[in-house]
């Protein structure tokens, strides 16, 4: 494990990207395949599952550390993280070790068929042997909670250098459902193996959001607009007589949307799709909150199957008769598109996303301004000539978002953070005015700059007038502008209503607490957006 | 609360001798424990303070008023008998001792227990009544060697230095740069620092302290000639246009902080070392039990969770609360 957190030290001590790639790169050359394997799994978040319970972790880590229960539960929220705690409290270690990450991943596997005295003991022997460094990845790989991300960028760069093969084809190689227990380096990185792959889905290509005026991309007939949908990302892959659904994030979503399997009665082997998963009413797609529904669901009770029926709003084609399309201009892989979809019956689940026609980026900009209307958050522009490229790049694709809704609200709660942001007060819970008493309607925890938030962590810890364990009841006195995409009524919040993506958008200090919105204001907006 | 010393609006008082200690409010007469801009403030009629502590106050506070006193050394103040001893904190920081109709009380201001090789080590003292700081009051907080710290930073000064970069670590003007300064190799390179750093370098070697030659960088210096050096900066000034000038650089921090992840990616540096001024969680600890006291009172610092555990183990401890504290984790200096 010690290469293993030489590599992690690294990547965590560094700002910089070439240092980062640069280590990365050298681990992949020079440490065991089974190593790397897990290494790109975990940094991927393909994590291993939790072996302990997190409960147990704590007692035996306050058991060793030689304190009370009670003040490592104190002293873990001002840390922020479990296995960095627990990893800090221990005393030096007292023997020294050197296992493999693989060794340590599957002696944690095996961990799960044994008795819980047999466990402990495993546990505090692995904490007595190792650093802190290898403690603390040993506790993140203990909890499963190893989130220690390394963007698909660097990871795919890093690659590319140690194997001498192309950025595009490792991006594409670490996608989807590949088990790192039973797959190889020579399988997943360098041999050649089409059959394999049948499952897997090419990189999404994301857009930026755009920030200058759309007259800068040039002339409007270069540019498609579409609407930007408000569902899931997904990608449909018809393969093999089998299909695939996978999302942005990476995950196999097949089984929780069993009616794109209908798919295969229309739609030929050797097609990729990629398109918006998005719950459908009678001729238009419904609200997020439909869609919501069905996340999160590995089973779907057939009322729900028919009050939100999912279908796969489809705007691009990746892949057609068995050949990758990415290369081609989107005008062809568009037009080629429109032809298969016109050839489905119209309850198919897929559908194609239209396009929006315009005349001028004012006339478009206009149209802009109706996206709510049409169930949308905005529009997205794609330039016409230009290829499915991997991942966030600038230039072809930009998606134009309706300016959020915004409401002034009172600052009323505020509790720490975790990870970059323990020991400062991130996490906030908002009011607005219903007569003399405030009603809590939203949290929010992020549009603060670091400085803003040091400045409001002080001003908490001075304003503070009753605690609830992390929590703290400060004196209504801030007002912050929340920007929210979409409002709906619900019967979980004291207010009345649950704010879609809030976030602070702006510190009110020129706005006294009296003059924050109210809940009828809230309610005003319901009725028109909700 | 009633005794040799008291807690007003103004700092802790010594009705006895009609003296605060470290006060935040303008009195007649103040001692203090150390320079450090919450304990030795502005505006106070007179002040008392160890004799190696008074030439950086004079230079911090200007044209003021200092009596100076030996470690050690007693000091009748009307009814109490005053002394000061070592804090081992930076170099002239004390406990002060304060002592009435035999009841014994150690205000302790900063203080770590381990000997950085400047300043006088730490001395325990007894006494009834002890007040204690605890910025880094947890047990996540546990401080290695200075000798594995040094050779941490030796180690990744020379990477910079083999690298064609500057080194530059962001620290606390008074005592970390000075205690670091006597940490660094100078086989690797130069010793570079910041007018901030170098003022107060000036003030310790008129003094008599030793310390490595170092180099001022200011507004004219010649960047070219001094490649392979460290700069010893206040964090503040890591990432300016003035640390621009040097070309390619990797910055650092070191401070008591750096042993928490979250604090040292938010600082967004290249490498956090762990290394304070400040005692750690066992270092508290055994400095109260080594004082004999019963009564502790907590100033600055996670003094809630800390109160609570003295408590705990049978100390009769109380939150006392005081202005001090300007190294908090806002702060990620200490």
């Amino acid at each position: 494990m010690k290469r293993f957190a030489a590599l992690f030290n690294a990547i965590d001590q560094s700002t910089k990207t070439t240092v980062k790639v640069a280590a990365l790169a050298e681990y992949f050359q020079e440490a065991p395949e089974e190593d790397r394997i897990w290494t790109i799994a975990i940094f991927s978040g393909r994590r291993p599952k939790r072996a302990v319970n997190t409960t147990r972790l704590r007692e035996w880590g306050a058991e060793v550390a030689g304190i009370p229960l009670w003040l490592f539960e104190e002293a873990y929220p001002i840390v922020g993280d479990l296995a960095e705690t627990i990893a800090l409290v221990l005393p030096p270690p007292s023997t020294e070790t050197d296992h493999g990450l693989t060794h340590w991943i599957n002696a944690l596997r095996d961990l799960s068929q044994v008795e819980e005295p047999e466990r402990k003991t495993f546990v505090l022997d692995a904490w007595a042997s190792l650093d802190p460094t290898q403690r603390f990845l040993f506790n993140k790989l203990l909890t499963g909670g190893f989130r220690i991300g390394v963007s698909q960028k660097l990871m795919t760069r890093a690659l590319a250098r140690a194997t001498g093969k192309d950025e595009a084809e490792m991006a594409h190689r670490l996608m989807g459902d590949w088990d790192p227990a039973t797959t190889t380096w020579s399988h997943l990185i360098l041999e050649d193996d089409p059959a394999a792959h049948a499952s897997r889905p090419y990189p999404f290509y994301l857009a930026y959001a755009l920030e200058d005026e759309p007259e800068n991309l040039g002339e409007p007939n270069d540019w498609q607009a579409e609407w930007k949908w408000d569902g899931i990302r997904g990608q449909l892959i018809l393969r093999d007589g089998d299909h695939f659904v996978w999302s942005r994030g990476e995950e196999l979503m097949t089984d929780r949307f069993p009616e794109l399997a209908r798919a295969r009665d229309f739609i030929p082997d050797g097609t990729v799709l990629d398109g918006e998963l998005l719950a459908w009413g009678e001729d238009a797609p419904q609200n997020f909150n439909a869609l919501q529904k069905r996340i999160g669901r590995k089973t779907v009770p057939k009322k729900l199957l028919t009050e939100a029926p999912v279908i796969l709003y489809a705007y691009d084609l990746l892949e057609w008769e068995g050949k990758d399309l990415r290369q081609t201009p989107l005008r062809e892989r568009r037009a080629t598109l429109e032809t298969l979809c016109k050839s489905l019956p119209d309850d198919a689940p897929v559908k194609l996303s239209p396009t929006v026609g315009f005349e001028s980026w004012n006339a478009l900009a206009q149209t802009r301004a109706t996206a709510r209307d049409a169930q949308a958050e905005g529009l997205m522009l794609k330039r016409m000539d230009s290829p499915y490229l991997t991942g966030r790049k600038k230039g072809d694709w930009w998606k134009w978002k309706l300016d959020p809704l915004t409401i002034d609200a009172v600052m009323i709660y505020a509790q720490s953070g975790h990870g970059r942001r323990a020991n400062l007060f991130t996490d906030f819970t908002f009011a607005v005015w219903n007569g003399n008493d405030l009603v809590p309607f939203t949290k929010a925890y992020s549009g603060l700059t670091d400085e803003e938030f040091r400045k409001i962590t002080a001003w908490v810890k001075k304003n503070t007038q009753q605690r609830f364990g992390p929590v703290r009841q400060v004196t209504p006195h801030h007002v912050f502008e929340i920007a929210f995409e979409g409002i709906q009524a619900s019967t979980r919040h004291k207010s009345g209503v649950a704010l879609r993506f809030p976030r602070m958008s702006r510190w009110r200090h020129d706005k006294p607490v009296q003059e924050a919105n109210s809940l009828d204001d809230l309610n005003e907006m319901l009725k028109i957006y909700g | 609360m009633s005794g040799a010393l008291t807690f007003t609006p103004a700092g802790i008082y010594c009705p006895a001798g009609d003296f605060y200690i470290d006060p935040w409010k303008p009195v007649s007469r103040a001692l203090i424990t150390h320079g450090h801009a919450d304990h030795a403030r502005w505006g106070m009629e007179s002040y008392l303070a160890t004799d190696i502590a008074a030439p950086v106050m004079r230079h911090r506070l200007g044209d003021v008023s200092i009596e100076t006193i030996g470690y050690g050394q007693r000091l009748q103040i009307g009814g109490a008998t005053v002394s000061f001893h070592p804090a081992g904190h930076v170099p002239g920081s004390a406990q002060i001792r304060v002592e009435v109709a035999g009841e014994v009380w150690v205000a302790s201001g900063d203080y770590k227990v381990v000997d950085d090789g400047l300043s006088t080590p730490f001395e325990p003292v007894k006494c009834h009544h002890f007040i204690t700081e605890s910025t880094f009051g947890l047990p996540v907080f546990r401080w290695q060697d200075q000798a594995v710290i040094a050779a941490q930073i030796n180690e990744w000064w020379a990477g910079c230095a083999s690298a064609g970069k500057t080194a530059f670590l962001g620290c606390y003007a008074l005592g970390k740069a000075q205690r670091l300064m006597s940490m660094l190799n100078p086989e690797i390179g130069p010793i570079l620092t910041h007018t901030a750093i170098e003022n107060t370098n000036a003030v310790m070697r008129a003094q008599g302290v030793s310390l490595p030659d170092t180099i001022q960088a200011s507004a004219d210096f010649d960047h070219k000639a001094h490649s392979g050096g460290l700069v010893l900066a206040p964090p503040s000034a890591l990432g300016s246009a003035w640390a621009r000038k040097f070309g390619p650089q990797e910055n650092a921090f070191a401070s008591g902080w750096m042993a928490l992840r979250g604090i040292r990616r938010r600082r967004a540096g290249d490498r956090g070392f762990v290394i304070s001024d400040h005692a750690d969680w066992s270092g508290l600890l055994s400095a109260i039990t080594d004082t004999g006291a019963e009564n502790i009172y907590v100033t600055h610092g996670y003094t809630e969770i800390f109160t609570r555990y003295l408590n705990d183990q049978g100390w009769n401890a109380q939150v006392l609360q005081t202005e001090f504290g300007g190294e908090d984790a806002e702060d990620e200096a200490a």
